[in-house]
């Protein structure tokens, strides 16, 4: 038992980092649930590695990493915007454009730095370890708001999964909705970054809520199980990055993508015993 | 202004930014009355429905819905469209998706009564899949999704309903009771417009007829404009042999493949 407690009680990085975790599990949990649900997971990947450049400038300049962060979120969201609506190109072209451009300009930004390889490692995998006070107090606010768009735009948002269309005929404004619901995605990206990093804030924000959509019929549950989830990982990845002195984002990350593997194969193999023939509702 | 007069047209084109689907469209629908629209694949049935609930704009012409721009009153208009992406992959039960039929009325925040949940469980009585409420979307046949589907826009409590090939999928006990939901719609003094391909039972129920092939072939009430004449204008082929009107279809071309797919 002691084993399982031990590093949280005597090191006050660990239990700042779990808290962290907590917090980013929570935003990444309610934004990742529409990712999922809308089929939104490339503009998730982008916009996570998108911030990377603006990040960057930020370190050279010495401003805080949100910052640019925020700005690199609001560059890729806008240009992603431009290209869809100017040409015949489809979203999923103008994101990878935008992506792939915008991930070398932060790695040729970063490589004029005199610490390339440290800088990086940290932008890309964060620093769940090493979380400020500030941060915390960041997360935090950026996790209640993330909530509070949820709670207030939860319609809109389950409408616009539904049915676009049905959400434009309701009243309910798509272009409006859709670009609140990527404001909250972005948040969440730009926030959680210093925790998990950018490369892995992607893992984080659809790895829980894919395996929530795997267990649940409702989406409030959807929500529920990814928390836990989310949770889970942070608390287990830490624990054995601690004991065997693994870097601890890829270690969090990892355990979230196993969890995701084993509950699908669990509900593989129950779907085969009780729908078998696949079972359907008559009458 | 006539508050009776629900939708109006005058000398209205419809269709994309580059390409007008159907020219010169004129019409008027009454509360408590119901259009058909007929036409193949491409006729510019859906097109027509779409620029009324306001996902498309007016190419050219007037059109007014409750004597205003379209899309200005989403709180009486219920509409029902002919694809739906998300039910595969969303968790959510046939009673939720009934239940959003009545977020117009509520907005954001707007708390759900004791009456909404009545009408939600009237509605969906009346579709006949009372019994299928907790059960996921995505377990429910095609049939029972469309069904699903009517009950959502039948709780909206809509003056206006517009419906995309509302009995597509349905088997006869569905469309039954389909026909007699949009009766009692009427009695209650809303008015509807659906496009269908049941020149039989469902246009000869409605107050007007509109006969699409890319134009308007003919618009009236059904006793005068369903005559085999213009039904052949629209469709190409008409066999008339027991008494029953059949079609044969064939299909108008254009490029936007929305309204191109397989229906029988």
């Amino acid at each position: 038992m002691d084993w399982f407690i031990h590093p949280f009680i005597t090191n006050e990085f660990m239990v700042r980092a779990l808290l962290a975790g907590v917090l980013v599990s929570i935003a990444c949990s309610v934004a990742g649930t529409f990712v999922i649900l809308r089929g939104l997971s490339f503009i998730g990947d982008a916009l996570s590695h998108g911030v990377l450049p603006g990040i960057a400038v930020a370190f050279l300049m010495g401003v805080p990493g949100v910052l640019g962060a925020a700005v690199g979120a609001a560059f890729m969201i806008g240009g992603i915007s431009l290209i869809t609506h100017r040409s015949r190109l489809s979203s999923d072209t103008a994101i990878g454009l935008l992506f792939v451009g915008m991930l070398s300009l932060g790695v040729i930004i970063i490589s004029h730095s005199s610490s390339f390889s440290g800088d990086l490692t940290r932008i890309l995998f964060g620093e769940i370890l090493g979380i400020s006070t500030q941060s915390l107090v960041l997360q935090l606010v950026a996790t209640l708001v993330i909530i509070a768009i949820t709670i207030v735009c939860f319609r809109p948002f389950l409408l616009l999964s539904f049915d676009p269309e049905q959400a434009q005929v309701a009243g309910f404004s798509t272009r409006l909705f859709h670009n609140i619901m990527l404001f909250m995605i972005a948040l969440t990206v730009i926030v959680s970054f210093q925790t998990v990093g950018t490369l892995l804030v992607f893992g984080l924000l659809i790895a829980p809520a894919a395996a929530g959509a795997l267990l649940a019929r409702r989406i409030q549950v959807m929500m529920t199980w990814s928390i836990i989830f989310g949770v889970l990982s942070m608390y287990v990845g830490l624990l054995l990055s601690y004991y065997y002195n693994l870097a601890a984002g890829a270690s969090i990350i990892l355990v979230t993508v196993i969890i995701f593997f084993i509950v699908f194969i669990i509900q593989n193999v129950r779907s085969r015993q009780i729908f078998s023939p696949r079972k359907k509702a008559h009458g | 202004m006539d508050k009776n007069i629900y939708v109006q047209a005058g000398s209205l084109d419809i269709g994309y930014k580059d390409e007008t689907i159907v020219s010169d469209i004129n019409l008027e629908l009454r509360k408590g009355q119901a259009l058909a629209l007929i036409g193949t694949n491409g006729s510019g049935k859906s097109t027509l429905l779409r620029t009324i609930v306001s996902l498309l704009k007016p190419l050219n012409g007037a059109l007014t819905v409750f004597g205003k721009t379209p899309g200005e009153s989403p709180c009486r208009v219920a509409y029902l469209g002919q694809f739906h992406h998300g039910g595969f992959i969303l968790p959510l039960r046939a009673i939720e998706v009934v239940r959003m039929g009545r977020f117009p009325m509520h907005g954001l925040l707007g708390r759900m009564h004791k009456e909404d949940d009545e009408i939600v469980w009237s509605v969906m009585r009346m579709m006949g899949i009372e019994k299928l409420a907790n059960t996921p979307l995505r377990y429910l046949s095609g049939g029972q999704q469309q069904r699903t589907y009517l009950a959502q826009v039948l709780a909206h409590r809509a003056d206006l309903l517009v419906l995309d090939e509302p009995t597509s999928g349905l088997d006869a006990g569905g469309r039954d009771l389909y026909l007699q939901a949009v009766r009692s719609e009427l009695a209650r003094g809303a008015a509807v417009v659906s496009a269908t391909h049941d020149i039989q039972e469902e246009a000869n129920m409605c107050h007007q007829v509109m006969l699409l092939a890319r134009r308007v072939v003919a618009y009236g009430p059904p006793k005068t404009t369903l005559t085999p004449e213009a039904l052949l204008e629209t469709f190409g082929i008409v066999v008339t042999g027991d008494k029953r009107l059949r079609v044969i279809e064939s299909v108008h071309g254009h490029d936007h493949g929305e309204e191109l797919h397989d229906e029988h």
